[in-house]
């Protein structure tokens, strides 16, 4: 924690999360964190250090490694009127929960007429970093954004986390919050008070009139990076951080594509078969006469996540390439 | 918990089995009419495995149920006009038409789905426990699952975790000998699924599932041990299929033989429990015939009022996707 020169406070990821989690914990009497070490470790990301101290053993609850098991914890004290956050360490490991998460928890309250409200956070990591490989690495959020009753956020800096966090526990349906490993030592300002930010609005992280690139978690600071470079070649490029996968704010990425005729979607996660697809196509289907190119798509090679270094960092997409896709989609 | 049962208590239990075995002929016949849409799981033949342990329960315990979960739902107070509604799809039923027989359900008394995941329920039904462990409410949660279901590791983390936490569940398995259409004896090495709760640091208990009786003293004690805050047992429940796995017949299959399926239906847990009445004096055959009469009769104007009861307007399709 630090004191900027303006006077506002400055937190890491970890922090602002943890932050979060204690505001939601204070505020809400039946809601609670369950997960694979997430007590005497505080996580194995930090995210929830410190909070046994502050909460106990019954509201910060160390799982066995069963992640079934924890969805279902999460699921049927939902069902019974509590509001869990619960905690799948890695996002790869989704497929060991997915029955709980596509057939339970997504559907149960449309299957039951809406009579039942499944409030659930469920907070995970995903990215590839550190050379932890091909089963911890992977970034898998069009499984989930796939399941309709699922909502599905990305906060890519400090300040977003905490708002979307506490939005999510705020929420009455099961929200997915999303966290690239990558982002975690990223610091900024967050402030002190509880606040929200709206799931399902993006945010316009740089204003531009020349070109649009769509992105959200890790991958809207290589964006960024990418328009900085941009701008030197006479592109003034908008950078659209779309915060909520689940739902799109469609609106955003049709008025920013309505000003500069371009867009390019930019994510971590495998490009075939990735978000970029959906929302190339709902841009295309929205905005297809305002459009003077297709839309770009930027995203990882179809590979497993590699272990080397220098494999890792050729897999992970970076300003470079957006750079270099960008040229080409423009024909610069 | 050894306390003899009362007359009353009795009568609503003999109550409870032939509602449960009235609404499901008539379900499978109204199936067999085209009324009902979809795969249909009767639950006929098991009756005193969900009445033996629900008339332990309030409304505000819960339960968890499979994909043959009618059975689950009438033992816990669910309403024939609803549940009829629900199976014809109908705007009137307990999900709005949304769920059907896989999915009927009625949280306002403590029933939290049948479910058409196999090993779907006990996971949730350990949620709802911890919730309950976590409010100290005194409420148990039961999830009812099959011989087959134990061999999903859906089971196995609930078992796991239910007991580490010493939560308030009764893990009851109707072990009806067969996993569809498998008998047990090629879907697993073991013949008694309670002889896996040591495994999980768990009392594992046997009962006969046709004797109503035998479930009834069984379940008390596992659901007075939960709500002491002694945590989870499994309870064992012997039983059988009358029918196939899905609908009605039953006779002349392959997967089972008829002297099989005769010798089990000679052990009728209805018939049984009525003749135990009978010779107790607490009912008489010709009173017993008056509640199937009047049951039949409450089948019947539940049909008519399902019958009535409008499909879904198709704006309705996206409703309550979302909260």
């Amino acid at each position: 924690m630090a004191e900027t020169e303006n006077g506002k406070r400055e937190l890491s990821y970890v922090l602002a999360v943890k932050e979060a989690v204690e505001t939601i914990l204070n505020e809400e009497p039946d809601a609670f964190v369950a997960g694979e070490d997430v007590a005497g470790a505080g996580s194995v990301f930090g995210i929830y250090r410190g909070l046994l101290d502050e909460f106990g053993p019954d509201r910060i609850v160390n799982t066995p490694i069963s992640e079934e098991g924890i969805i279902g914890l999460g699921v049927g004290a939902a069902a019974a009127g509590l509001r869990p956050i619960v905690d799948i360490m890695f996002m790869d490991f989704l497929g060991e929960c997915m029955d709980e998460v596509t057939n339970q928890m997504a559907k149960m309250r449309y299957m039951f007429g809406g009579r039942a409200t499944l409030p659930i956070t469920i907070t995970t990591m995903c990215g590839a970093r550190n050379s932890m490989a091909a089963q911890h690495s992977q970034c898998l959020e069009s499984w989930i954004c796939h399941i309709p009753g699922l909502k599905v956020v990305m906060p890519s800096t400090p300040h977003d986390a905490k708002g979307l966090l506490i939005a999510a526990s705020r929420d009455d349906n099961p929200v997915f919050v999303v966290m690239n490993k990558a982002s975690l030592a990223l610091t900024g300002e967050v402030p002190e008070e509880a606040y929200t930010l709206p799931i399902g609005e993006a945010n316009i992280v740089r204003p531009g009139t020349d070109f649009t690139i769509i992105s959200y978690s890790r991958m809207v600071h290589e964006s960024i990076s990418a328009a900085e470079t941009l701008a030197e070649q006479g592109v003034d490029t908008e950078v659209i951080d779309l915060r909520s996968l689940q739902p799109l704010d469609t609106d955003t990425l049709v008025a920013s594509v309505e000003k500069t005729h371009n867009a390019m979607v930019v994510h971590e996660a495998v490009r075939f078969g990735g978000m970029g697809g959906e929302i190339a196509a709902q841009v295309q289907e929205l905005a297809f006469d305002y459009l003077d190119a297709p839309v770009g798509r930027v995203g990882a090679p179809f590979s497993p996540v590699p272990f080397s270094p220098s494999l890792e960092q050729s897999f992970v997409p970076n300003a470079d390439k957006i750079v270099a896709s960008a040229t080409e989609l423009l024909g610069l | 918990m050894a306390t003899q049962p009362t007359d009353e208590v009795l009568l609503d239990i003999h109550r409870r089995m032939v509602r449960i075995r009235t609404f499901e002929d008539e379900a499978g016949r109204m199936a067999e009419n085209g009324f009902i849409p979809g795969a249909l799981h009767l639950y006929v033949g098991e009756e005193a495995v969900a009445v033996g342990v629900m008339a332990h329960l309030t409304d505000e315990d819960q339960i968890t149920s499979t994909h043959r979960g009618h059975g689950h739902l009438i033992a816990k107070g669910g309403e024939f006009d609803r549940m009829f509604a629900e199976l014809f799809g109908r705007v009137d039923g307990y999900c709005k038409g949304k769920g059907g027989s896989m999915h009927v359900s009625n949280l306002e008394i403590g029933m939290l789905g049948a479910n058409g995941i196999v090993g779907g329920g006990p996971p949730i039904a350990m949620g709802a426990g911890f919730a309950n462990k976590y409010k100290k409410n005194g409420n148990v949660a039961v999830t009812f699952f099959g011989d087959g279901a134990s061999n999903e590791g859906a089971f196995h983390e609930a078992a796991n975790m239910a007991a580490l936490y010493k939560l308030p569940v009764l893990f009851v398995c109707e072990n009806n000998g067969f996993g569809e259409y498998t008998p047990q004896r090629d879907h697993q090495a073991i013949t008694d699924v309670a002889d896996r709760a040591p495994g999980y640091g768990m009392p594992g208990v046997i009962v006969d599932g046709m004797d109503v009786m035998a479930v009834y003293e069984a379940a008390g004690a596992a659901v007075e041990r939960a709500r002491q805050g002694d945590g989870p047992t499994l309870l064992e429940c012997k039983t059988y299929r009358f029918y196939d796995h899905v609908g009605r017949r039953g006779m002349g299959r392959t997967y089972r033989t008829d002297e099989e399926l005769a010798e089990w239906m000679k052990r009728d847990p209805i018939e049984m429990f009525e003749a135990r009445l009978a010779e107790q004096g607490v009912l008489s055959a010709d009173a017993a015939k008056e509640v199937h009469e009047e049951i039949a009769r409450d089948v019947e104007a539940a049909v008519e009022f399902a019958k009535a009861s409008p499909m879904p307007d198709p704006d309705a399709l996206l409703d309550d996707v979302y909260a």
